[in-house]
Order: C-alpha cells, then structure tokens, then sequence
C-alpha cells in the first residue's frame, strides 16, 4: 500500500471532472421537478446527448459545437417526454422509464460508427493570474469551460429560483398546478420550458463524459450517471448549493476509491467501489432530515378542468 | 337610472351533458353587495369564472360600466378591477404571504416594498398579516386573509367571494363582514356567493338565486324570509327533518381521558378527551376543520387504536380492537372523504358494500365472497336512500358528490350499527339530499342506536343534535344540550376567534 502516490492536486482536479456531469444533470432535473415535473428519463437523455455532442465534435472537429448539439439532443428527447406526459397527459413514471430505455437504444444506434474514434480535446481555460497560484491553480483554475459553466449554472439556478419572478412562477406551479392555473398561469408551458431546460442540461451533462471525462464513446458510457443525478436531487431537498455539494461528494469519493484501489489498499474492491453510493447517500439523508420540501405537485399530471 | 357596474345578459354556458348555466341575466350595481345563491351544482362557480375570464360563455354578453367586457383569461379580469377570492384557496403552501400575493399580481414592486404595501393594507382593513409568515402555517381564517388582502392590494372594483365563511368561525365572520362593510362603504361592489341564508340576510343588499342553471328569481334578502329563500333555490317546499321523541337508553359509547398524538406532521393531536353518548341520542360535535375531527374519527373507527379502556361500547372496552372488530360489535363509522376514504373510487358499487359490509351483512362465507348477497345489499341500499345510479355495477367515482354521500351514509346506516359514527354527513350535498340524509341518522337514532356527528356546519348540528360539543385544538368542549344554545356560546366554544386580532375598521 502506497498513500503517498495520491496526488492531491489531481485527486481535487479530477474530482471536480467528475462530479460535473451529475452536476449538470442534477440542477437541469432540479429545475423539471420544481416545475412539478419527475422525468425519470435523466439517464436518456445524458447518453443521447452524449452521442450527439460526440459525433458533431467528430465530425466538425469542434468540441464546442459539440457541446451545443448535445445541448439540443437532449432536449430534443425531452420533448417526447413533453409530448408523452404534457400533451397526452401520460404517467410521468412509466413515461419516464420508458425515455431512458429508448435513449438507449437510440444511442448505440446512433453511436454504431462511432467506437474507437478519439473526439478532439476539449481546450482548457488559461486563467492568467489565478492559473499561475500554486497548488490553487492546476487545482481549480485549469479546466476547460464547461465545467465551469457548471457551477455557473447551480448560481444562476439558485438566484433565479430565489430573487426573480420568473423562479417565483415555476415554483408555484410546481407547489400547486391548480391554484397556479386559477390565477391564469401557462402551467403546461411553464412545464414544457422546464422539461427542455432539463433535458438540454442532462444532454451536456452526457457529452461532458463522452468529450472530457472518458473521451470516446461506448455503448451505455452513462452508466447510471443519470440515476445518481435523480437521486442527488431528492437528497439534496431541491436546494441547487446541495446539488453542487453532492455531485461533488460523489465525484470525490468516486475519484479518491479508484486512487485508494490503485494504492492496493487492503479494503475489497466491491466495498470501495459501493463507498461513493452509501457515503453521499448518507451524507444527504442527515442534512435533508429538517425536512422534506418535495413541491407538492411533483410527479402530478395536471389537466385544466372547466 | 344609473349604469350598474356589471351587466350580465343572457349568459349560456354548456358541458357536455349538462348545462351549467342557461340564459342567465342580472346586474350589479356600484357598492352593491350582491348575493349569488343556490345549491350545488346550480351554476354558481360557472357564473363567476367567466366573469373572472377562467371560462368563456358559449353566448350572451356582459358589460362592465356599460362598455362590452369578455376576459380572455384573469389576467385581463384583474387588469379591468374584477377580483376573486376563491372556495378552495388558491395558495401556495410552501411559499410565503408576500410571494403568495406577488403571484397574484401583474406587476409587483419588489418583495421590501410588496411587504410595506401588505402591513399598510391589511391594518387600514383589519385584517393583520405577516407577509414573512409561511402560507402552511396559517389558520383557515388567516389564509383567507391572503388571499382578500391580495385583491385588496389591487383595488379591485368587483371582489367576488365565493363561499368565504365555510371555513370561518362565528367570530371569524364576524371580522369578515366588518370588512366588506367597509369596502362596500368605499365604494366596491362585491358579489357574494354562499347558500348559508341568515348570512346573506345580514351582508346583502340583493340577490339572485340560481336554480339548474337558471336565474329563477331575486329578491332583497334583508326583506325576504331565510325559508322563502330557500325553497325558491330548492324550487319545492322544504320540509324539515322531524324529531320523534325519544328515550334515552344506557350509555352506548364513553370515552373517558382519551389523548392521541398526532398521527401525522400536519395533523392535530387529541388531548383528554371525555365524552358519553347514551342510546336514542345524537351528539354533534362542530369545530372548524383541522382541529381534531379526522383524528377522532379515526380513533372511533379503529384505524387507531388506543389503550382498551379509553373506549368502550356499552361498558366493554374496545380502544385496541381494528375496525372489523369493531363493526362486529356494533360500533360503525362514516368518514368524511367519499372518494378514498369511504369508498373505493374505481371499484363498483357493490364491491364497496361489501367492504364495509361483510362482516354485519355476512357477504363473506370461508374467505369466499358471496356475490349474489352483496349485489342484493348494494340494491337495497340504492333503493332505500335514492342513490341515482344505472346500477350497483357502476364505479363510485361514477356517482355525483350528492348521491355517492347517500350511499355511503345509507351503507352503515342499513347494517342497524349501534353507535353511528359520521363525519360531515352531507358535505357537498345539495338541500334535499342533505335533509334526506339527516333523517335517516334521526330515524336511526329514534331506534335506539347513538349517532355521534362530527359536522362543520352549524345549522345541521342544531337540526339534528340533542347534545352539542365542539373541537378546538384537539380538545373537546363539555357536551351541552343543544336547545337553548347560542350562536355566540358555540362561537366560543369553538374557540372564539382562534386567536386572531379583531378587526378594527
């Protein structure tokens, strides 16, 4: 056993890679489900968009138009969700269920020419100044832009949600469709534009393993991604700092057990491969006891009565 | 004459299979307070949403300061000084006061200045109100306060109450009234809709009484009698339940010393609770709701169970036995839910009387079910209370809110309990049904059985009780004898005004 071939720098450096596409899958289904809305189909629309952020990025050798197909891939697929549960007012369960397991399959079709092609790397920020702090800078100022957008997003996501209109409107219309819908709220487009942005962060969170974090494409590459981030959202009481807090748990132990199982230590491999699930479990189940601030409408399929 | 403020003609509105609202026609004047009356389902609500641009009319025009007036949605409504505070609140639980009412606003300044604007408001009305206070925290009487304070704050030249007083304490409404007096006095029209008659003899200066969808009459109620009133909304002569007298007989249910926590987060908690009833009597038991009344009923029922000795049957203590066992003894109950509570929605008719019935009916014979018999039951249930069905094969759901009550009522009522434990026995039953329903429980009773009602509407407590006892806060008031007894005694025993400021206009 050999501790001391854990490099801290990479382990912090690495941990944020990969806590950022539960990341932004997690605060995209935060949005959906405080509009009132359980799309269960995360994982689906992580490896459609995926797929589709990958094969542009091939084909046009630009990872950030990349980036931007995988945004509307994703979206694209939620709007079948859109289409399933808003329009012909389908459970949000089985609907959901059913997204995933076509955004599967739609991916390894899609992917089938895709397998053992390198995608174009994905530039890192130069950050002058805050890059050139030691230890601080390889640590957190020297990731490309994505990640960065990341926790941008759980800001932008918080402030909206708290201090505007427009965030005050989606929580009510995930609290109570009905009293949203007397005081002559859209609830349906509300939830669609919910559902949508949803979906286009799950398709970034995807492309991000598929373009930086793994970067190839294989069949199935989510690889449960997409439940975790459902789960985080849940634990997190929909609070988006908590999100952030638990992606990066998450992406940390997960990163810190394949350091420790490359060290030899002398813990099964099955044990430490199951540490990020219970320890993040664990973690968000003691601070979500306060209590559960589900919206109260979640999951509820709304249908304007006369 | 003046031009009246709004001007309804010849307003038609039709659903599939039913018409809601046919040719109605009426006018409401500046600072007029202007009663809507009639029983359920005789198109009050439809009226006021087109007004309030939730629905659009199928034909007929409405003028408003004699300019041709159609909403496309609320938002126009407000925007034209048209305001409505509705039956079933529109709230946010989770949110609090000032987001609640920023929500219901077209522009709101920002949250600092909202909440200046919500304390200014609702002191010059008497109404007081934190605007930082979580909407799930507040009383039935506060949260209506939200909502009244949010038309308020956009000086509105209709308001339209619809059915405000059902969740209020005497008190409460009290509070209530001297603030629409003072609007009124302001200037502000309000169009009030309720079928508690003696409140709209107090507040209105007119009003209109619906009947299947029909203007079928006004009148000025402060000069028109409560019973002229009503059997113009019925459209028949009312006769009112009769009272054999009884003897009473010995103690059929006691409770003595009786505390439960509560079941739930939201839920009240039973505090020493003592009460007897005797058979041949009837106990109401009023309260606004949420102060105990599903708890005690689930404590009557056996869904929860209790030290043996907090409750007995004549003499024989029950409080550990579950709800079958205790049907078998005699001891049945009626919750107030309809559709998941008494009754199954999706399952038939008759497979709900067999839920209940099995035991006492014998529908059940070596854990087979005996299908004819329980058919033969749900039948005679159907028959005996008029429940208006096609037939016991038809899902409950299927059933009206009126004639599903019927059955479920006449369900336990058939099975001979006897004690009869019934929770709000005619909520959102129309008149004749309701006084249907009433006497049955007091033909019940004149049998010899003890019925405890748990009720929030007053005026059928006093119909139907012989004692009379109210929940506040999970606690129960000592049982009085219900003649003699004031509004102003129940008003307290109640819990006066919960607490609440009085209103100083």
């Amino acid at each position: 056993m050999d501790l001391s071939a854990i490099n801290p720098v990479l382990l912090i450096a690495s941990l944020m890679v990969a806590a950022t596409p539960i990341l932004l899958a997690g605060i995209g289904e935060l949005v959906a489900e405080k509009s009132g809305v359980l799309n269960l189909g995360v994982e689906g629309m992580m490896i459609v968009g995926a797929i589709s952020g990958f094969a542009v990025a091939v084909e046009t050798g630009s990872p950030f138009l990349g980036f931007v197909a995988a945004a509307i891939g994703g979206a694209a697929l939620s709007l079948l969700f859109v289409l399933l549960t808003q329009v012909a007012l389908a459970n949000q369960v089985a609907s959901g269920l059913a997204l995933t397991l076509f955004g599967l399959g739609l991916s390894a079709l899609m992917g089938q020419n895709y397998v053992g092609i390198k995608p174009p790397p994905t530039g890192r920020l130069d950050i002058p100044l805050l890059g050139d702090i030691p230890v601080i800078g390889p640590m957190l100022f020297n990731h490309d832009i994505v990640l960065y957008l990341g926790i941008a997003l759980v800001a932008v996501v918080w402030a909206t949600l708290k201090f505007t209109r427009a965030g005050l409107i989606l929580r009510a219309v995930g609290e109570s469709h009905d009293a949203a819908h007397a005081l002559g709220y859209k609830v349906v487009r509300i939830r669609i534009l919910a559902i949508l942005f949803g979906g286009a962060c799950a398709g970034l969170g995807g492309a991000y393993i598929s373009l930086v974090r793994v970067p190839q494409w294989t069949e199935g590459m989510t690889a449960g991604v997409g439940w975790i981030a459902l789960a985080l959202v849940v634990f997190a009481s929909w609070k988006p700092w908590r999100v952030l807090l638990g992606a990066y748990l998450f992406g940390g132990i997960t990163v810190l057990q394949l350091n420790l199982q490359a060290a030899g230590v002398a813990i099964p491999v099955e044990y430490l491969a199951m540490s990020p699930y219970l320890i993040t479990i664990l973690v968000l189940v003691i601070l979500s006891k306060d209590k559960s601030n589900a919206p109260a409408s979640l999951g509820r399929t709304f249908h304007a009565s006369h | 004459m003046t031009v009246p403020l709004l001007s309804l003609q010849g307003l038609t509105k039709a659903y599939p299979g039913v018409i809601a609202n046919n040719n109605v026609s009426f006018d409401i004047g500046v600072g007029q307070v202007h009663a809507l009356l009639g029983e359920n389902g005789a198109g009050k609500s439809t009226l006021v949403k087109m007004i309030y641009g939730l629905v659009k009319p199928d034909s007929g025009t409405m003028l408003l300061n004699g300019r041709t007036y159609a909403p496309p949605e609320p938002r126009a409504a407000r925007a034209d000084g048209i305001a409505m505070v509705f039956q079933h609140f529109s709230l946010f639980d989770a949110l609090n006061v000032a987001e609640n009412i920023a929500l219901g606003m077209e522009s709101p300044p920002a949250m600092r200045d909202l909440a200046a604007r919500i304390r200014d408001v609702s002191e010059t009305y008497g109404l007081p109100l934190d605007p930082y206070r979580t909407v799930g925290d507040l009383s039935a009487g506060e949260r209506q306060r939200v909502e009244i304070i949010r038309c308020l704050l956009q000086d509105p030249k209709l308001l339209i109450m619809d059915e405000p007083t059902s969740v209020l304490t005497p008190q409460e409404v009290d509070i209530l009234f001297q603030t629409l007096r003072k609007l009124k006095s302001e200037g502000t029209a309000i169009l009030y809709i309720s079928h508690k008659l003696e409140e709209i003899r107090t507040l209105c200066d007119h009003a209109t009484v619906l009947r299947l969808g029909e203007n079928v009459g006004e009148c000025i109620p402060a000069e028109t009698s409560a019973r002229d009133m009503a059997e113009l909304m019925v459209g028949s002569a009312l006769k009112p339940p009769e009272r054999a007298g009884r003897e009473l007989g010995e103690v059929a249910l006691d409770i003595s010393g009786l505390s439960v926590p509560s079941p739930s987060d939201f839920g009240t908690a039973l505090r020493n609770i003592h009460m007897t009833v005797r058979q041949g009597e009837v106990l109401g038991i009023g309260g606004v709701a949420g102060n105990g009344q599903d708890e005690l009923l689930s404590v009557l029922s056996g869904e929860v169970t209790t030290a043996a000795d907090a409750v007995k049957l004549a003499g024989r203590p029950v409080g550990d036995l579950g709800p079958t066992a205790r049907r078998r003894l005699g001891l049945l109950t009626a919750p107030e839910e309809r559709l998941g509570h008494a009754a199954a929605p999706d399952m038939s008719l008759t497979e709900n009387a067999m839920l209940t019935g099995s035991v006492r009916e014998n529908l059940v014979s070596n854990g087979f079910l005996k299908w004819r018999d329980a058919e033969n039951f749900a039948k005679r249930i159907i028959t005996d209370f008029d429940v208006r069905t096609p037939g016991p094969d038809n899902a409950a759901r299927s059933l009206s809110g009126g004639n599903l009550q019927k059955f479920v009522i006449g369900r336990e009522v058939l099975q001979r309990p006897d004690v009869l434990v019934v929770n709000q026995p005619t909520w959102g039953v129309d008149a004749s049904a309701a006084a249907a329903i009433r006497q049955s429980i007091l033909d019940l009773a004149a049998n010899g059985a003890a019925v405890v009602c748990i009720s929030q509407d007053l005026d059928e407590l006093m119909e139907i009780s012989d004692r009379f006892a109210a929940l506040n806060e999970g606690r129960l008031s000592t049982p009085r004898d219900t003649a003699g007894l004031t509004i102003d005694e129940i008003g307290l025993m109640m819990g006066g005004a919960h607490g609440m400021e009085v209103a100083h206009v």
